[in-house]
Protein backbone atom coordinates (compact mmCIF):
# COMPACT_ATOMS: atom_id res chain seq x y z
CA UNK A 1 0.00 0.00 0.00
CA UNK A 2 1.67 3.12 -0.93
CA UNK A 3 0.56 7.24 -0.80
CA UNK A 4 -1.38 6.85 -4.16
CA UNK A 5 -4.32 4.47 -2.90
CA UNK A 6 -6.93 6.29 -0.03
CA UNK A 7 -6.42 6.28 2.99
CA UNK A 8 -9.88 4.32 3.41
CA UNK A 9 -9.22 1.99 0.57
CA UNK A 10 -5.89 1.09 2.32
CA UNK A 11 -7.93 0.41 5.70
CA UNK A 12 -10.43 -1.93 4.39
CA UNK A 13 -7.86 -4.20 2.45
CA UNK A 14 -5.91 -4.44 4.93
CA UNK A 15 -8.80 -5.49 6.96
CA UNK A 16 -10.06 -7.70 4.61
CA UNK A 17 -7.02 -9.52 4.24
CA UNK A 18 -6.92 -10.01 7.66
CA UNK A 19 -10.69 -11.12 8.02
CA UNK A 20 -9.65 -13.65 5.56
CA UNK A 21 -6.77 -15.46 6.73
CA UNK A 22 -7.25 -14.88 10.47
CA UNK A 23 -3.97 -16.17 12.73
CA UNK A 24 -2.00 -15.81 10.04
CA UNK A 25 1.38 -12.91 9.60
CA UNK A 26 0.39 -9.63 8.01
CA UNK A 27 -0.35 -10.12 4.36
CA UNK A 28 2.33 -8.35 2.18
CA UNK A 29 1.68 -5.16 0.52
CA UNK A 30 0.08 -3.81 3.82
CA UNK A 31 0.43 0.29 5.02
CA UNK A 32 4.52 -0.28 6.56
CA UNK A 33 4.56 0.23 10.32
CA UNK A 34 8.17 0.66 11.02
CA UNK A 35 8.93 1.32 14.44
CA UNK A 36 12.15 2.90 14.61
CA UNK A 37 15.48 0.66 15.12
CA UNK A 38 16.65 2.66 18.21
CA UNK A 39 13.70 1.73 20.22
CA UNK A 40 15.44 -1.88 20.24
CA UNK A 41 19.03 0.02 20.90
CA UNK A 42 18.96 0.29 24.81
CA UNK A 43 17.53 -2.83 25.47
CA UNK A 44 20.06 -4.72 23.44
CA UNK A 45 22.88 -2.54 24.26
CA UNK A 46 22.10 -2.75 28.13
CA UNK A 47 21.47 -6.77 28.07
CA UNK A 48 24.75 -6.89 25.93
CA UNK A 49 26.98 -5.42 28.82
CA UNK A 50 25.29 -6.31 32.15
CA UNK A 51 23.91 -10.06 31.06
CA UNK A 52 25.56 -11.48 27.67
CA UNK A 53 29.16 -10.28 28.44
CA UNK A 54 29.66 -10.79 31.69
CA UNK A 55 28.43 -14.61 31.42
CA UNK A 56 30.96 -14.92 28.16
CA UNK A 57 33.72 -13.71 30.58
CA UNK A 58 32.28 -16.12 33.22
CA UNK A 59 32.93 -19.34 31.27
CA UNK A 60 36.35 -17.87 29.55
CA UNK A 61 37.63 -17.24 32.57
CA UNK A 62 36.42 -20.79 33.93
CA UNK A 63 39.55 -22.20 31.65
CA UNK A 64 42.14 -19.84 33.07
CA UNK A 65 44.10 -19.11 36.17
CA UNK A 66 42.59 -15.80 36.27
CA UNK A 67 43.13 -13.64 39.34
CA UNK A 68 40.66 -10.86 39.04
CA UNK A 69 43.17 -8.06 39.36
CA UNK A 70 45.82 -8.52 37.53
CA UNK A 71 45.89 -8.13 33.55
CA UNK A 72 47.77 -11.20 32.80
CA UNK A 73 45.84 -15.17 32.57
CA UNK A 74 46.88 -18.07 31.26
CA UNK A 75 44.58 -21.01 30.09
CA UNK A 76 44.73 -24.22 32.69
CA UNK A 77 42.44 -26.09 30.68
CA UNK A 78 40.14 -27.89 32.57
CA UNK A 79 42.33 -27.86 35.73
CA UNK A 80 39.22 -25.76 37.85
CA UNK A 81 36.62 -28.12 36.86
CA UNK A 82 38.97 -31.53 38.08
CA UNK A 83 39.51 -29.11 41.42
CA UNK A 84 36.11 -28.54 41.48
CA UNK A 85 34.84 -32.07 41.37
CA UNK A 86 37.53 -33.14 43.66
CA UNK A 87 36.05 -31.12 46.84
CA UNK A 88 33.56 -32.53 48.74
CA UNK A 89 31.57 -29.67 50.25
CA UNK A 90 31.26 -28.83 46.25
CA UNK A 91 30.09 -32.66 45.05
CA UNK A 92 27.95 -31.96 48.23
CA UNK A 93 26.57 -29.19 47.33
CA UNK A 94 25.64 -30.44 43.75
CA UNK A 95 23.92 -33.57 45.53
CA UNK A 96 21.91 -31.23 47.58
CA UNK A 97 21.00 -29.22 45.15
CA UNK A 98 19.02 -32.08 43.11
CA UNK A 99 18.09 -33.25 46.62
CA UNK A 100 16.36 -30.27 47.25
CA UNK A 101 14.87 -29.77 43.73
CA UNK A 102 13.38 -33.01 43.66
CA UNK A 103 11.69 -32.56 47.34
CA UNK A 104 10.95 -28.96 46.45
CA UNK A 105 9.22 -29.81 42.95
CA UNK A 106 7.25 -32.67 44.21
CA UNK A 107 5.91 -31.37 47.53
CA UNK A 108 5.40 -27.84 46.31
CA UNK A 109 3.05 -29.27 43.35
CA UNK A 110 1.53 -31.93 45.20
CA UNK A 111 0.37 -29.35 47.73
CA UNK A 112 0.03 -26.70 45.70
CA UNK A 113 -2.82 -28.89 42.99
CA UNK A 114 -4.58 -30.20 46.09
CA UNK A 115 -4.98 -26.16 47.65
CA UNK A 116 -5.92 -25.47 44.24
CA UNK A 117 -8.95 -28.38 43.96
CA UNK A 118 -9.87 -27.68 47.24
CA UNK A 119 -10.55 -23.81 47.03
CA UNK A 120 -11.69 -23.96 43.51
CA UNK A 121 -15.11 -25.74 44.90
CA UNK A 122 -18.40 -24.35 46.35
CA UNK A 123 -16.96 -23.58 49.53
CA UNK A 124 -17.66 -20.07 51.12
CA UNK A 125 -14.36 -19.10 52.06
CA UNK A 126 -12.31 -20.10 49.20
CA UNK A 127 -11.13 -16.34 48.52
CA UNK A 128 -10.17 -15.94 51.88
CA UNK A 129 -8.63 -19.06 51.99
CA UNK A 130 -6.90 -18.16 48.38
CA UNK A 131 -5.82 -15.16 50.31
CA UNK A 132 -4.12 -17.10 52.99
CA UNK A 133 -2.48 -19.86 51.03
CA UNK A 134 -0.74 -17.31 48.78
CA UNK A 135 0.68 -14.78 50.99
CA UNK A 136 3.77 -16.48 51.81
CA UNK A 137 4.99 -16.34 47.82
CA UNK A 138 4.46 -12.28 48.57
CA UNK A 139 7.28 -12.63 51.71
CA UNK A 140 10.60 -11.68 51.51
CA UNK A 141 12.38 -14.97 51.28
CA UNK A 142 14.98 -14.04 53.57
CA UNK A 143 12.39 -13.05 55.93
CA UNK A 144 10.30 -16.34 55.60
CA UNK A 145 14.50 -18.07 55.90
CA UNK A 146 14.99 -16.42 59.54
CA UNK A 147 11.45 -17.46 60.50
CA UNK A 148 11.64 -21.10 59.89
CA UNK A 149 14.91 -20.62 61.39
CA UNK A 150 13.12 -19.69 64.54
CA UNK A 151 10.13 -22.79 64.03
CA UNK A 152 12.71 -25.36 64.07
CA UNK A 153 15.59 -24.28 66.84
CA UNK A 154 16.20 -26.93 69.48
CA UNK A 155 13.97 -25.28 71.66
CA UNK A 156 11.79 -23.53 68.69
CA UNK A 157 7.81 -23.51 67.94
CA UNK A 158 8.19 -27.02 66.63
CA UNK A 159 10.03 -29.13 69.28
CA UNK A 160 7.46 -27.03 71.80
CA UNK A 161 4.55 -28.08 70.54
CA UNK A 162 5.48 -31.98 70.04
CA UNK A 163 6.28 -31.54 73.63
CA UNK A 164 2.89 -30.24 74.52
CA UNK A 165 0.95 -32.86 72.25
CA UNK A 166 3.09 -35.69 74.09
CA UNK A 167 4.94 -36.58 71.11
CA UNK A 168 8.64 -35.39 72.64
CA UNK A 169 10.12 -38.33 71.04
CA UNK A 170 9.90 -36.56 67.84
CA UNK A 171 11.97 -33.95 68.66
CA UNK A 172 14.78 -33.52 66.40
CA UNK A 173 18.00 -30.90 66.07
CA UNK A 174 15.78 -29.67 62.63
CA UNK A 175 18.46 -27.75 61.75
CA UNK A 176 21.54 -29.27 63.30
CA UNK A 177 21.51 -32.80 62.07
CA UNK A 178 23.27 -32.99 59.45
CA UNK A 179 20.57 -35.76 57.78
CA UNK A 180 17.33 -33.63 58.58
CA UNK A 181 18.31 -29.71 57.98
CA UNK A 182 17.92 -30.05 53.92
CA UNK A 183 14.51 -31.58 54.22
CA UNK A 184 13.77 -28.49 57.00
CA UNK A 185 14.85 -26.17 54.66
CA UNK A 186 12.70 -27.55 51.90
CA UNK A 187 9.33 -27.45 54.58
CA UNK A 188 10.36 -23.58 54.69
CA UNK A 189 10.66 -23.35 50.80
CA UNK A 190 7.40 -25.55 50.21
CA UNK A 191 5.73 -23.27 52.54
CA UNK A 192 6.36 -20.38 50.68
CA UNK A 193 5.59 -21.74 47.35
CA UNK A 194 2.60 -24.02 47.51
CA UNK A 195 0.67 -20.71 47.26
CA UNK A 196 2.26 -19.70 43.91
CA UNK A 197 1.79 -23.07 42.31
CA UNK A 198 -2.21 -22.79 43.92
CA UNK A 199 -2.41 -19.60 41.79
CA UNK A 200 -1.20 -21.38 38.18
CA UNK A 201 -3.16 -24.82 38.92
CA UNK A 202 -6.46 -22.60 39.58
CA UNK A 203 -5.83 -20.63 36.11
CA UNK A 204 -5.83 -24.10 34.49
CA UNK A 205 -8.60 -25.18 36.76
CA UNK A 206 -11.20 -22.49 36.21
CA UNK A 207 -10.50 -23.69 32.15
CA UNK A 208 -11.87 -27.22 32.75
CA UNK A 209 -15.23 -27.02 31.10
CA UNK A 210 -18.05 -28.27 34.05
CA UNK A 211 -19.87 -30.41 31.22
CA UNK A 212 -17.45 -32.49 31.21
CA UNK A 213 -16.82 -32.92 35.61
CA UNK A 214 -20.95 -33.43 35.03
CA UNK A 215 -21.03 -36.18 32.32
CA UNK A 216 -18.59 -38.04 34.33
CA UNK A 217 -20.27 -37.18 37.43
CA UNK A 218 -23.67 -38.71 36.06
CA UNK A 219 -21.58 -41.80 34.31
CA UNK A 220 -21.11 -42.76 37.99
CA UNK A 221 -17.25 -41.45 38.90
CA UNK A 222 -16.72 -40.42 42.25
CA UNK A 223 -15.01 -37.29 43.09
CA UNK A 224 -11.80 -38.71 43.08
CA UNK A 225 -12.14 -40.69 39.59
CA UNK A 226 -13.06 -37.36 38.34
CA UNK A 227 -10.15 -35.51 39.27
CA UNK A 228 -7.81 -38.13 38.65
CA UNK A 229 -9.12 -39.08 34.78
CA UNK A 230 -11.06 -35.84 34.02
CA UNK A 231 -9.19 -32.53 35.66
CA UNK A 232 -5.71 -34.14 35.31
CA UNK A 233 -5.69 -34.64 31.67
CA UNK A 234 -7.67 -31.05 31.15
CA UNK A 235 -4.35 -29.26 33.30
CA UNK A 236 -1.53 -30.86 32.04
CA UNK A 237 0.12 -27.52 30.93
CA UNK A 238 -0.19 -26.21 34.24
CA UNK A 239 1.16 -29.42 35.53
CA UNK A 240 4.13 -29.01 33.19
CA UNK A 241 4.53 -24.97 33.42
CA UNK A 242 4.22 -25.80 37.47
CA UNK A 243 7.29 -27.99 37.44
CA UNK A 244 9.22 -26.49 35.11
CA UNK A 245 9.57 -22.90 37.39
CA UNK A 246 9.85 -24.91 40.95
CA UNK A 247 12.70 -27.08 39.44
CA UNK A 248 13.90 -23.91 37.72
CA UNK A 249 13.65 -21.32 40.88
CA UNK A 250 15.09 -24.61 43.33
CA UNK A 251 18.15 -25.53 41.27
CA UNK A 252 19.15 -21.43 41.90
CA UNK A 253 18.03 -21.90 45.75
CA UNK A 254 19.71 -18.77 47.51
CA UNK A 255 18.18 -16.85 49.97
CA UNK A 256 15.83 -19.11 52.37
CA UNK A 257 19.34 -21.58 52.49
CA UNK A 258 21.97 -18.50 53.36
CA UNK A 259 19.07 -17.32 55.87
CA UNK A 260 18.24 -20.66 57.46
CA UNK A 261 21.42 -22.33 57.90
CA UNK A 262 24.12 -20.15 55.97
CA UNK A 263 24.77 -23.82 54.27
CA UNK A 264 25.23 -25.60 57.58
CA UNK A 265 26.03 -27.54 59.94
CA UNK A 266 29.33 -28.30 58.23
CA UNK A 267 28.24 -28.15 54.92
CA UNK A 268 25.40 -30.09 54.71
CA UNK A 269 22.18 -27.64 53.57
CA UNK A 270 25.08 -26.18 50.81
CA UNK A 271 23.60 -25.33 47.33
CA UNK A 272 25.24 -25.01 44.30
CA UNK A 273 24.34 -20.91 44.63
CA UNK A 274 25.27 -21.00 47.67
CA UNK A 275 29.03 -22.51 47.16
CA UNK A 276 29.48 -20.28 44.28
CA UNK A 277 28.98 -17.17 46.37
CA UNK A 278 31.13 -18.68 48.68
CA UNK A 279 33.88 -19.37 46.73
CA UNK A 280 33.77 -16.34 45.13
CA UNK A 281 33.28 -13.45 47.78
CA UNK A 282 34.62 -15.53 50.87
CA UNK A 283 37.37 -17.42 49.55
CA UNK A 284 38.45 -15.47 46.88
CA UNK A 285 38.89 -18.56 44.54
CA UNK A 286 37.73 -16.72 41.46
CA UNK A 287 38.54 -19.77 39.02
CA UNK A 288 36.88 -22.73 41.47
CA UNK A 289 33.64 -20.26 41.98
CA UNK A 290 33.38 -19.68 37.96
CA UNK A 291 33.73 -23.53 37.06
CA UNK A 292 30.80 -24.61 39.85
CA UNK A 293 28.93 -21.68 38.21
CA UNK A 294 29.62 -22.97 34.72
CA UNK A 295 28.42 -26.43 36.14
CA UNK A 296 25.51 -24.63 37.56
CA UNK A 297 24.41 -23.49 34.44
CA UNK A 298 25.00 -26.19 32.47
CA UNK A 299 22.53 -27.86 34.64
CA UNK A 300 20.21 -25.07 34.27
CA UNK A 301 20.40 -24.85 30.91
CA UNK A 302 19.80 -28.13 29.71
CA UNK A 303 16.96 -28.68 32.43
CA UNK A 304 15.20 -25.77 31.04
CA UNK A 305 15.87 -26.62 27.52
CA UNK A 306 13.91 -29.86 27.68
CA UNK A 307 11.22 -29.07 30.01
CA UNK A 308 10.80 -25.84 27.91
CA UNK A 309 10.46 -28.32 24.64
CA UNK A 310 8.04 -30.07 26.70
CA UNK A 311 5.93 -27.12 27.34
CA UNK A 312 5.94 -26.22 23.64
CA UNK A 313 4.84 -29.73 23.03
CA UNK A 314 2.51 -29.98 25.35
CA UNK A 315 0.54 -26.51 23.96
CA UNK A 316 0.34 -27.88 20.54
CA UNK A 317 -1.83 -30.87 22.02
CA UNK B 1 -22.62 -30.78 41.58
CA UNK B 2 -22.98 -26.61 42.52
CA UNK B 3 -25.24 -27.49 46.40
CA UNK B 4 -23.35 -26.73 49.42
CA UNK B 5 -23.87 -30.32 50.63
CA UNK B 6 -22.05 -32.05 54.20
CA UNK B 7 -19.44 -32.87 52.53
CA UNK B 8 -18.65 -29.35 50.70
CA UNK B 9 -18.83 -28.81 54.93
CA UNK B 10 -16.44 -30.88 55.23
CA UNK B 11 -13.79 -29.90 52.68
CA UNK B 12 -14.18 -26.08 53.88
CA UNK B 13 -13.48 -27.44 57.69
CA UNK B 14 -10.58 -29.22 56.79
CA UNK B 15 -9.49 -26.41 54.35
CA UNK B 16 -9.42 -24.29 57.05
CA UNK B 17 -7.57 -26.18 59.07
CA UNK B 18 -4.86 -26.66 56.76
CA UNK B 19 -5.06 -22.44 56.54
CA UNK B 20 -4.64 -22.35 60.59
CA UNK B 21 -1.07 -23.97 60.10
CA UNK B 22 -0.18 -22.23 56.94
CA UNK B 23 -0.69 -18.66 59.24
CA UNK B 24 1.19 -20.62 62.12
CA UNK B 25 4.75 -18.91 60.96
CA UNK B 26 2.83 -15.34 60.78
CA UNK B 27 1.41 -16.26 63.79
CA UNK B 28 4.95 -16.81 65.67
CA UNK B 29 6.38 -13.71 63.69
CA UNK B 30 3.78 -11.49 65.67
CA UNK B 31 4.03 -13.28 68.82
CA UNK B 32 7.88 -13.19 69.78
CA UNK B 33 7.95 -9.84 68.03
CA UNK B 34 5.87 -8.32 70.59
CA UNK B 35 7.22 -10.70 73.64
CA UNK B 36 9.38 -9.49 76.73
CA UNK B 37 13.09 -9.89 75.49
CA UNK B 38 13.56 -11.00 78.89
CA UNK B 39 10.92 -13.40 79.50
CA UNK B 40 11.13 -17.39 79.37
CA UNK B 41 7.65 -17.95 78.00
CA UNK B 42 6.48 -20.89 76.04
CA UNK B 43 7.49 -20.60 72.65
CA UNK B 44 3.92 -19.91 71.24
CA UNK B 45 2.74 -17.85 73.55
CA UNK B 46 2.13 -14.21 73.52
CA UNK B 47 3.75 -12.28 77.06
CA UNK B 48 1.55 -9.53 78.86
CA UNK B 49 1.62 -6.52 77.94
CA UNK B 50 2.78 -6.46 74.86
CA UNK B 51 5.69 -5.02 73.60
CA UNK B 52 5.16 -2.62 70.77
CA UNK B 53 8.14 -0.77 71.92
CA UNK B 54 10.53 -3.43 70.11
CA UNK B 55 9.35 -2.76 67.04
CA UNK B 56 9.88 1.33 67.38
CA UNK B 57 13.77 0.00 69.06
CA UNK B 58 14.07 -2.35 65.70
CA UNK B 59 12.79 0.12 63.56
CA UNK B 60 15.66 3.20 64.65
CA UNK B 61 18.35 0.28 65.38
CA UNK B 62 18.16 -1.22 62.12
CA UNK B 63 17.60 1.81 60.38
CA UNK B 64 14.64 0.43 58.80
CA UNK B 65 12.75 3.88 57.54
CA UNK B 66 15.70 4.85 55.15
CA UNK B 67 15.95 1.31 53.77
CA UNK B 68 12.49 1.01 52.80
CA UNK B 69 12.79 4.26 51.22
CA UNK B 70 15.66 3.25 49.11
CA UNK B 71 13.95 0.24 48.50
CA UNK B 72 11.05 1.62 47.59
CA UNK B 73 13.48 4.04 44.93
CA UNK B 74 15.09 1.43 43.78
CA UNK B 75 12.03 -0.86 42.98
CA UNK B 76 10.04 2.13 41.55
CA UNK B 77 13.44 3.31 39.10
CA UNK B 78 13.77 -0.07 37.83
CA UNK B 79 9.92 -1.03 37.01
CA UNK B 80 9.64 1.82 35.43
CA UNK B 81 12.91 1.55 33.12
CA UNK B 82 11.90 -2.43 32.34
CA UNK B 83 8.78 -1.50 31.42
CA UNK B 84 10.03 1.96 29.26
CA UNK B 85 12.82 -0.42 27.60
CA UNK B 86 11.18 -3.74 27.15
CA UNK B 87 8.08 -2.11 25.73
CA UNK B 88 9.59 -0.07 22.96
CA UNK B 89 11.96 -2.76 22.03
CA UNK B 90 9.36 -5.37 21.64
CA UNK B 91 7.35 -3.12 19.44
CA UNK B 92 10.13 -2.74 16.75
CA UNK B 93 10.78 -6.35 16.92
CA UNK B 94 7.38 -7.48 16.64
CA UNK B 95 6.66 -4.89 13.85
CA UNK B 96 9.95 -5.22 11.89
CA UNK B 97 9.61 -8.43 10.15
CA UNK B 98 13.69 -8.59 9.19
CA UNK B 99 15.64 -11.39 10.17
CA UNK B 100 17.58 -9.26 12.36
CA UNK B 101 14.40 -8.76 14.57
CA UNK B 102 13.92 -12.69 14.74
CA UNK B 103 17.49 -12.91 15.94
CA UNK B 104 17.26 -10.09 18.52
CA UNK B 105 13.89 -11.61 19.90
CA UNK B 106 16.43 -15.20 20.52
CA UNK B 107 18.99 -13.39 21.18
CA UNK B 108 16.66 -12.13 24.62
CA UNK B 109 15.29 -15.52 24.98
CA UNK B 110 18.50 -17.29 25.63
CA UNK B 111 18.68 -15.00 29.03
CA UNK B 112 16.12 -17.69 30.35
CA UNK B 113 18.76 -20.18 30.39
CA UNK B 114 21.96 -18.03 32.41
CA UNK B 115 20.94 -18.19 35.97
CA UNK B 116 22.85 -15.77 36.96
CA UNK B 117 25.40 -17.42 39.28
CA UNK B 118 27.57 -16.97 36.19
CA UNK B 119 27.43 -13.67 35.79
CA UNK B 120 27.45 -12.73 39.53
CA UNK B 121 32.14 -12.48 39.50
CA UNK B 122 32.66 -10.96 36.66
CA UNK B 123 29.98 -8.08 36.81
CA UNK B 124 30.88 -7.51 40.62
CA UNK B 125 34.71 -7.27 39.31
CA UNK B 126 33.75 -5.11 36.40
CA UNK B 127 31.19 -2.64 38.68
CA UNK B 128 33.78 -2.48 40.92
CA UNK B 129 36.09 -0.82 38.10
CA UNK B 130 33.99 1.34 36.67
CA UNK B 131 33.50 2.38 41.12
CA UNK B 132 29.56 1.25 41.13
CA UNK B 133 29.67 -0.80 44.10
CA UNK B 134 27.56 1.12 46.62
CA UNK B 135 25.75 3.44 44.34
CA UNK B 136 22.17 1.93 43.79
CA UNK B 137 22.82 2.46 40.51
CA UNK B 138 24.78 -1.17 40.02
CA UNK B 139 21.82 -2.95 41.22
CA UNK B 140 19.01 -0.91 39.14
CA UNK B 141 21.37 -1.59 36.09
CA UNK B 142 21.27 -5.28 37.16
CA UNK B 143 17.74 -5.58 37.98
CA UNK B 144 16.65 -4.02 34.22
CA UNK B 145 18.98 -6.10 32.10
CA UNK B 146 17.65 -8.91 33.86
CA UNK B 147 14.12 -8.59 33.56
CA UNK B 148 14.47 -8.03 29.96
CA UNK B 149 13.99 -11.59 29.13
CA UNK B 150 10.97 -12.26 30.51
CA UNK B 151 9.59 -8.68 29.68
CA UNK B 152 10.05 -9.12 26.24
CA UNK B 153 8.93 -12.52 26.02
CA UNK B 154 5.50 -10.76 27.37
CA UNK B 155 5.52 -8.11 25.49
CA UNK B 156 5.97 -9.95 22.00
CA UNK B 157 3.79 -12.56 22.70
CA UNK B 158 0.71 -10.06 23.28
CA UNK B 159 1.92 -7.63 20.44
CA UNK B 160 2.13 -10.15 17.58
CA UNK B 161 -1.79 -10.65 18.72
CA UNK B 162 -3.00 -7.26 18.60
CA UNK B 163 -4.32 -5.77 15.33
CA UNK B 164 -2.52 -3.47 13.61
CA UNK B 165 -5.52 -1.06 12.54
CA UNK B 166 -4.92 1.57 15.35
CA UNK B 167 -1.61 2.04 14.51
CA UNK B 168 -1.96 2.60 10.72
CA UNK B 169 -4.85 4.16 11.25
CA UNK B 170 -2.46 6.88 13.50
CA UNK B 171 0.36 6.35 10.90
CA UNK B 172 -2.27 7.43 8.08
CA UNK B 173 -2.95 10.24 10.48
CA UNK B 174 0.03 11.66 10.40
CA UNK B 175 1.37 10.27 14.00
CA UNK B 176 5.55 9.78 14.17
CA UNK B 177 6.22 6.09 15.15
CA UNK B 178 7.24 7.71 18.59
CA UNK B 179 3.51 9.59 18.94
CA UNK B 180 1.78 6.27 17.71
CA UNK B 181 3.84 4.05 20.23
CA UNK B 182 3.00 6.39 23.18
CA UNK B 183 -0.99 7.52 22.28
CA UNK B 184 -1.88 4.36 20.47
CA UNK B 185 0.21 0.74 21.47
CA UNK B 186 0.94 1.87 25.17
CA UNK B 187 -2.36 2.05 26.50
CA UNK B 188 -3.34 -1.10 24.10
CA UNK B 189 -0.23 -3.15 25.68
CA UNK B 190 -1.42 -2.49 29.84
CA UNK B 191 -2.55 -5.68 31.00
CA UNK B 192 0.77 -6.87 30.25
CA UNK B 193 2.44 -3.60 31.36
CA UNK B 194 0.44 -4.40 34.83
CA UNK B 195 2.03 -7.96 34.79
CA UNK B 196 5.38 -6.95 34.05
CA UNK B 197 5.13 -4.02 37.04
CA UNK B 198 3.56 -6.69 39.49
CA UNK B 199 6.37 -9.58 38.65
CA UNK B 200 9.28 -6.82 38.52
CA UNK B 201 8.54 -5.25 41.42
CA UNK B 202 7.97 -8.32 43.72
CA UNK B 203 11.06 -9.85 42.59
CA UNK B 204 13.00 -6.95 43.05
CA UNK B 205 11.97 -5.63 46.27
CA UNK B 206 12.17 -8.99 47.86
CA UNK B 207 15.62 -9.74 45.83
CA UNK B 208 18.90 -10.18 48.94
CA UNK B 209 21.92 -11.39 46.95
CA UNK B 210 22.59 -8.21 44.78
CA UNK B 211 22.36 -6.00 47.57
CA UNK B 212 24.04 -7.99 49.91
CA UNK B 213 27.19 -7.48 47.21
CA UNK B 214 26.42 -4.08 45.97
CA UNK B 215 25.13 -2.11 48.65
CA UNK B 216 26.82 -4.06 52.14
CA UNK B 217 27.96 -0.83 54.26
CA UNK B 218 26.73 1.68 52.28
CA UNK B 219 24.04 4.34 52.97
CA UNK B 220 21.50 2.52 50.41
CA UNK B 221 21.00 -0.45 51.66
CA UNK B 222 17.90 -1.98 50.99
CA UNK B 223 15.00 -3.52 53.29
CA UNK B 224 16.20 -7.29 53.27
CA UNK B 225 19.70 -6.37 53.70
CA UNK B 226 18.81 -4.46 56.61
CA UNK B 227 17.39 -6.82 57.93
CA UNK B 228 20.09 -9.37 57.31
CA UNK B 229 22.46 -6.56 58.81
CA UNK B 230 19.77 -6.21 61.76
CA UNK B 231 20.29 -10.41 62.66
CA UNK B 232 23.68 -10.53 62.33
CA UNK B 233 23.99 -7.63 65.33
CA UNK B 234 21.17 -9.07 67.33
CA UNK B 235 21.21 -12.66 66.82
CA UNK B 236 20.35 -13.66 70.47
CA UNK B 237 17.65 -10.88 70.72
CA UNK B 238 14.75 -13.12 68.84
CA UNK B 239 11.90 -10.58 69.56
CA UNK B 240 13.95 -7.51 68.31
CA UNK B 241 14.73 -9.81 65.24
CA UNK B 242 11.19 -10.53 64.50
CA UNK B 243 9.98 -6.85 65.16
CA UNK B 244 12.94 -5.88 62.40
CA UNK B 245 11.10 -8.48 60.51
CA UNK B 246 7.71 -7.17 60.95
CA UNK B 247 8.87 -4.12 59.81
CA UNK B 248 10.64 -4.66 56.74
CA UNK B 249 7.84 -6.51 55.07
CA UNK B 250 4.93 -4.21 55.96
CA UNK B 251 4.80 -2.34 52.78
CA UNK B 252 4.78 -5.57 51.06
CA UNK B 253 2.13 -6.69 53.08
CA UNK B 254 -0.13 -3.83 53.10
CA UNK B 255 0.22 -3.48 49.40
CA UNK B 256 -0.80 -7.22 49.02
CA UNK B 257 -4.02 -6.82 50.91
CA UNK B 258 -5.18 -4.00 48.59
CA UNK B 259 -3.88 -5.51 45.07
CA UNK B 260 -4.57 -8.92 45.94
CA UNK B 261 -6.29 -9.83 42.93
CA UNK B 262 -4.07 -8.52 40.46
CA UNK B 263 -1.10 -9.81 42.42
CA UNK B 264 -2.61 -13.33 41.66
CA UNK B 265 -3.56 -12.74 38.41
CA UNK B 266 -0.59 -11.65 37.58
CA UNK B 267 1.31 -14.34 38.51
CA UNK B 268 -1.01 -16.67 36.87
CA UNK B 269 -0.87 -14.49 33.19
CA UNK B 270 2.56 -13.70 33.36
CA UNK B 271 4.21 -17.26 34.10
CA UNK B 272 1.92 -19.34 32.10
CA UNK B 273 3.64 -17.84 29.12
Amino acid sequence: MTVQTTPTEAAIATMSKRQRRPGRRRPQGGLAIRPPIWFVLPAVLLYLAVVVTPNLQGVLFSFTDWDGFTKGFSFVGLQNYSSVMADDNATRAITNTFVLTLVVAIGQNILGLLLALGVNTQIKSRYLLRLVFFLPVVLTPIVAGYLWKYLLTPGGTLNTVLASLGLGSLQQDWLGNPDLVLYSVCAAIIWQGAGFSMVIYLAGLQAVPAEALEAAAIDGAGPIRRTWSITLPLINGAIVVNLLLAVLGSLKQFDTVFSMTGGGPAGASETMATIVYKTAFLYLQYPNALAQAVILTIVVGVIGFFQYRLTQRKALA
Amino acid sequence: MNRYTRRTFALEAILIAVAAVFMVPLYVLVAVALRDPDSTAGFLGFTWPLRFENLATAWTESAMGPSLLNSVIITTVSVVLVIVVASTASYTITRRTQRWSRGVFYLFLTGFLFPGQLALLPLYLMFSQLGLVGNPLSVILIYVAGHMPFAIFLYCAFLRDLPRDYEEAATLDGARPLRTFRSIVFPLIRPVTGTVAILTALAVWNDFLNPLLYLTGGSSRTAPLSVYTFVGEYSANWPLVFSALITSVIPILIAYVFMQRFIMRGFATGLKG
